[in-house]
């Protein structure tokens, strides 16, 4: 949906909307008469197979296999605490990682205040869940230097972009290395100009990321910061 | 409510003291994002009520004991300040005030799906800086809009309204002197489209037919209430959409 001068759907929780033979995805549900309405105040995205509500606002609710970005908060004998901007803490045990460690000694692994990204394994009906670092070609690991910024969870499709469009608009005008959890965190490194200008990127399409557009104005605006760093 | 009085709330043509008919509301504004630090906030200036609602959350339930594991419990928590009405209120909370928390946690609890966030709690900040009578009806629409502000999901909705008797007549938003000198006060809380109703208190009494007669007026006058609601959600969000569509 991004780039296309569609009229953008506003809807209202209870709202009834129009399904067609879409399937009912995110931010919706079914009422009693059997019609598909939704949950937020937001707009509404037609997919091609899946219609989803999409809320302005929103927290993050752990689901099996997003990649998040927690940080740790707490050092158990075998497991760490995690926090990931969300209601509920998420778990990461030594065995989930790529080292070798014993119990009781995994602090030189991580520590209180480190960032990691790592996926969601498991969420069980109370939404207890656990992350995993070891799963191998997914760029899952422990986030040195860098710096963190925050964003609303049901923003990051749109800083994300069509198969990574937008971000990788923004990596390749900053020269920065960018990594988006599900969440809303994320982690940037580079030289200290390029995080700044991609934190601003970021933060633009995070107060737009509902207007039609925008991938044009983003090439705009790297653009002309570009100008003005030579 | 009741009490002997001179006041005439009513003249000859039934037009009442601050000149509306009978079925009329008072003027009411509604605003949202007036707090930068809530997740979702509103503020509402029905007739002389201001009200300004906060809500936070879903985040983890504090003390622990008062999760549920199988949903989120709404904690809503209605103040008034010592200067919201004429003669000083002694503040924090007082009989009145917990219950008044506790129903309008309550018809929230009916809108929100709570059950998407078991373990959690959503806390809702009612603070009443002005109270001009149906302060709690005013605080749950405020709230549901918070709510929705907040992107919290919910099925629904909640509006407010009240009806009450005075000199006999059955009269649509009371004002402070009708509701303290009248003969009835109803204050009714309505999921907007289904009309399932989540709050009903009454103070006074209401022959059958003058309830169905109130009811009846406060089921078009939240239709046009919600309105309100949800023009004052998108007000922000047209400004921004114009700007996207250059």
């Amino acid at each position: 949906m991004i780039g296309t001068d569609e009229k953008k759907e506003m809807v209202f929780p209870g709202d009834i909307v129009e399904h067609g033979n879409l399937g009912m995805r995110n931010g919706l549900f079914r009422a009693e008469d059997g019609s598909f309405r939704s949950q937020y105040f937001g707009i509404v995205q037609r997919g091609e197979e899946f219609i989803d509500v999409v809320p302005f606002h929103g927290t993050y609710v752990p689901r099996r296999n997003d990649k998040v970005i927690g940080k740790i908060l707490d050092v158990g004998p075998s497991m760490w605490t995690v926090d990931i901007k969300s209601p509920y803490m998420t778990m990461l045990h030594m065995n989930d990682t790529p080292w070798r460690l014993s119990s009781g000694d995994i602090k030189r692994a991580l520590k209180v205040g480190d960032y990691v990204y790592g996926k969601v394994q498991t969420v069980n009906e109370v939404k207890e869940s656990w992350i995993t670092l070891k799963e191998p070609g997914q760029g899952l690991r422990k986030l040195e230097g860098g710096h963190i910024i925050y964003v609303p969870s049901p923003k990051v499709p749109r800083i994300i972009g069509k198969g990574g469009a937008m971000v990788n608009m923004i990596k390749d005008a900053t020269d920065t290395r960018i990594v988006i959890g599900q969440n809303g965190i994320i982690w940037i490194d580079g030289p200290i100009e390029g995080v700044e200008k991609a934190t601003e990127a970021i933060e633009m399409i995070r107060n737009m990321a509902h207007t039609n557009g925008l991938t044009d104005r983003m090439t705009e605006f790297l653009k002309i910061e570009k100008k003005g760093d030579e | 409510m009741g009490t002997p009085s001179n006041v005439k709330l009513l003249d000859e043509n039934g037009i009442r003291l601050d000149g509306r008919g009978p079925q009329e509301l008072r003027p009411i504004r509604l605003r949202t994002d007036v707090l930068e630090r809530a997740d979702g906030s509103a503020m509402i200036e029905w007739g002389g009520n201001k009200i300004i609602v906060a809500v936070y959350g879903p985040r983890e339930a504090y003390p622990k004991h008062t999760q549920d594991i199988e949903k989120a419990v709404i904690k809503a928590r209605y103040n008034m300040a010592a200067f919201s009405v004429d003669e000083r209120k002694r503040p924090g909370p007082d009989r009145r005030s917990v219950e008044i928390s506790k129903v309008i946690s309550e018809a929230l609890t009916a809108a929100v799906m709570v059950e998407l966030f078991p373990r959690t709690q959503i806390d809702v900040f009612i603070e009443v800086a002005q109270a001009d009578a149906g302060t709690r009806i005013a605080s749950l629409t405020a709230a549901s809009v918070a709510l929705a502000n907040a992107g919290i999901p919910m099925r629904d909705f909640v509006v407010g309204c009240t009806v009450g008797k005075v000199e006999g007549k059955v009269v649509l938003d009371l004002s402070k002197e009708e509701d303290n000198f009248g003969q009835a006060d109803l204050p009714v809380a309505v999921l907007a489209k289904t009309g399932e109703v989540v709050l009903i208190q009454m103070d006074g009494d209401l022959s059958k037919e003058e309830f169905n007669e109130g009811m009846s007026m406060i089921m078009t006058a939240t239709a046009r209430i919600h309105e309100i609601q949800r023009t004052a959600l998108s007000e922000k969000y047209k400004e921004m959409d114009m700007g996207g569509a250059e």
